[in-house]
């Protein structure tokens, strides 16, 4: 790291609360973000002179208000001020800034902020791209190389979701305590696509893909510490947690899919584990159960077994049976099928899976899975018609070569057996 | 005399490290408590989970349970326990029974830790 790192660190890791504020002053996006980058700007200037102040999101604030309102009185013969009532408080000092930061005033603003980010015009994709850029501060660049695409085309991606928030009707009034809910449950979703963004790549992927699970745990520790009580964002940090610290286990030297079962268990991260059982802990306290917390829970019982023979599978059966409750979805059943395979064997799996075929006809892991159950009850053609359309539907060289070892054993067998027959 | 150092730092900073960084910093770390090891002054050495992790029993007439970690700026850092417990239910028991033993004011963090050394080469 330069010597000047700590203080990419420190702005790094106030943004989201300083963009949040500066929103709320403003009430436009891009002139928060501009009074934001001014701040950075001074603050680059001056801290390593003078050190980091005493309250750097404050500091950032204070100064990125300032910077903004003087830029509106140079422009105010072209441009008017917002109304006097909406910069009423502006005239805060710095320290009255930093002493209600910990209020719930800011909270709401952070978390408007996060809201903003997945309004429900934009697709997902949109989502994404517009939480990375404004509130975790990706440049363009980061985060075009993320999702695999240019740079022009990850910066008109992001402008055209800016041009739809500045149209769409974007509440500023403090939550009640139901909006309020509503909006962590579509933030908390939010963040956990951008986990999965991250948690999907493979092979020369990773190393470009894995920081978006780190900005995501990142956006969810922030989340949990403005909102300490919530046991489903406790249970989504927890998730992540636990996922996360299978990382360099799941995919070999090549690039490959390892499955869970064939991890080497001792390349799991044992601090994520440690701070994912905590975090379960703790929300398991509420009683409040939720589909973050049970899928966390699913994850700390495969966490928990230091073998795979050790693994709970029973447990691990009414984990998802809950989940099919709260949550009833094609892919809950399709994940349920597996451990009903561990514990009552591959046909019981397979008349779980079969009324789904319907909804899950153009998903890889449907067919995968199906070829896999039946290749293992010895219904090798039927195995091998449905791995030729799982091959068909993967989306990356690493699923289509899982499959593809599937396909090689199960050609290897029926050589064999020819040959026994003979 | 012993003495404790408690370590202070912005938690959003160091959790932002990379594993790089926080593997280098912790090879430094380990240095100084090799040395210090080898003189006979090292004792525990616990590194503590984030805040996020924190659980709190605020004392009063009745203690209550409140998720995250202490945030009071009037009262201050007395003391600590080290506890192992095989939930955070009874590490919370824990420190109700703590609460009856010394009744008043004040809240008890319960925190889980991340790494503990127990030394142990310090007389005590």
């Amino acid at each position: 790291m330069s010597d000047l790192g700590w203080i990419d660190l420190a702005l790094t890791s106030a943004r989201p609360q300083a963009v949040a504020a500066l929103l709320r002053y403003f009430r436009n996006l891009d002139t928060a973000e501009e009074a934001f980058q001014n701040a950075c700007l001074r603050a680059l200037q001056t801290w390593p002179q003078n050190g980091p102040p005493r309250a750097p999101t404050a500091w950032l604030i204070f100064v990125g208000r300032n910077a903004a309102l003087d830029a509106a009185r140079r422009q105010s013969k072209q441009q008017p001020l917002p109304p006097e009532e909406l910069l009423s408080d502006l005239d805060d000092a710095e320290e009255a800034i930093a002493e209600r930061l910990d209020g719930a005033h800011y909270r709401d603003d952070v978390l408007r902020l996060l809201f903003i980010c997945c309004h429900p015009d934009l697709p997902a994709t949109q989502q994404i791209a517009l939480a990375l850029r404004i509130v975790c501060g990706l440049t363009v660049a980061e985060i075009a190389c993320a999702f695999l695409v240019k740079d022009s085309a990850m910066e008109q991606r992001i402008t055209r979701a800016k041009a739809r928030i500045a149209e769409a009707d974007v509440p500023f009034e403090a939550p009640d305590a139901i909006a309020r809910s509503e909006r962590l449950a579509s933030v908390a979703a939010m963040i956990y696509l951008i986990f999965n963004e991250g948690y999907s790549a493979t092979g020369g992927e990773v190393p470009l893909r894995a920081p978006l699970c780190e900005e995501a745990i990142r956006l969810a520790r922030l989340l949990l510490g403005l909102f300490p009580s919530e046991p489903e964002i406790m249970g989504l940090l927890a998730l992540m947690r636990l996922q996360h610290s299978r990382a360099t286990a799941r995919l070999d030297a090549q690039g490959a899919i390892v499955l869970l079962e064939d991890q080497d268990r001792s390349l799991w991260n044992r601090a994520m584990i440690d701070e994912g059982l905590a975090l379960l802990d703790k929300a398991i306290r509420h009683r409040r159960p939720g589909a973050y917390q049970i899928q966390a829970a699913i994850a700390a019982m495969h966490a928990r077994a230091a073998r795979p023979e050790n693994t709970d599978w029973a447990e691990i059966d009414a984990l998802y049976a809950g989940l099919e409750t709260l949550q009833p979805s094609p892919i809950v059943t399709l994940n349920r099928a597996v451990v009903v395979n561990k514990l009552r064997g591959p046909e019981a799996a397979l008349s779980m899976i079969e009324p789904l075929a319907a909804q899950l006809d153009g998903y890889f892991y449907f067919h995968g899975t199906k070829g896999a159950l039946l290749m293992q009850s010895g219904r090798n053609e039927e195995a091998r018609v449905a791995f030729d359309r799982a091959i068909a539907l993967a989306h990356t060289t690493a699923e289509a070569a899982h499959i593809r070892q599937h396909l090689d054993r199960l050609m290897a067998e029926g050589a064999a057996s020819a040959k026994a027959a003979k | 005399m012993l003495y404790a150092i408690l370590c202070y730092n912005s938690e959003e900073v160091v959790e932002s490290w990379s594993k790089e960084k926080d593997d280098a910093v912790m090879v430094q770390l380990g240095a100084v408590q090799e040395r210090l090891a080898r003189q006979g002054k090292l004792g525990p050495v616990a590194r503590l989970m984030p805040t996020t992790a924190a659980t709190t029993l605020r004392k009063g007439r009745e203690a209550v349970v409140i998720d995250g970690p202490f945030a009071e700026t009037k009262e201050q850092l007395l003391g600590f326990y080290v506890v192992d417990c095989a939930s955070l239910e009874e590490a919370l028991d824990i420190a109700r029974d703590l609460a009856v033993a010394n009744p008043g004011l004040g809240a008890y963090e319960i925190r889980p830790l991340r790494l503990f050394h127990p030394g142990g080469n310090v007389s005590l």
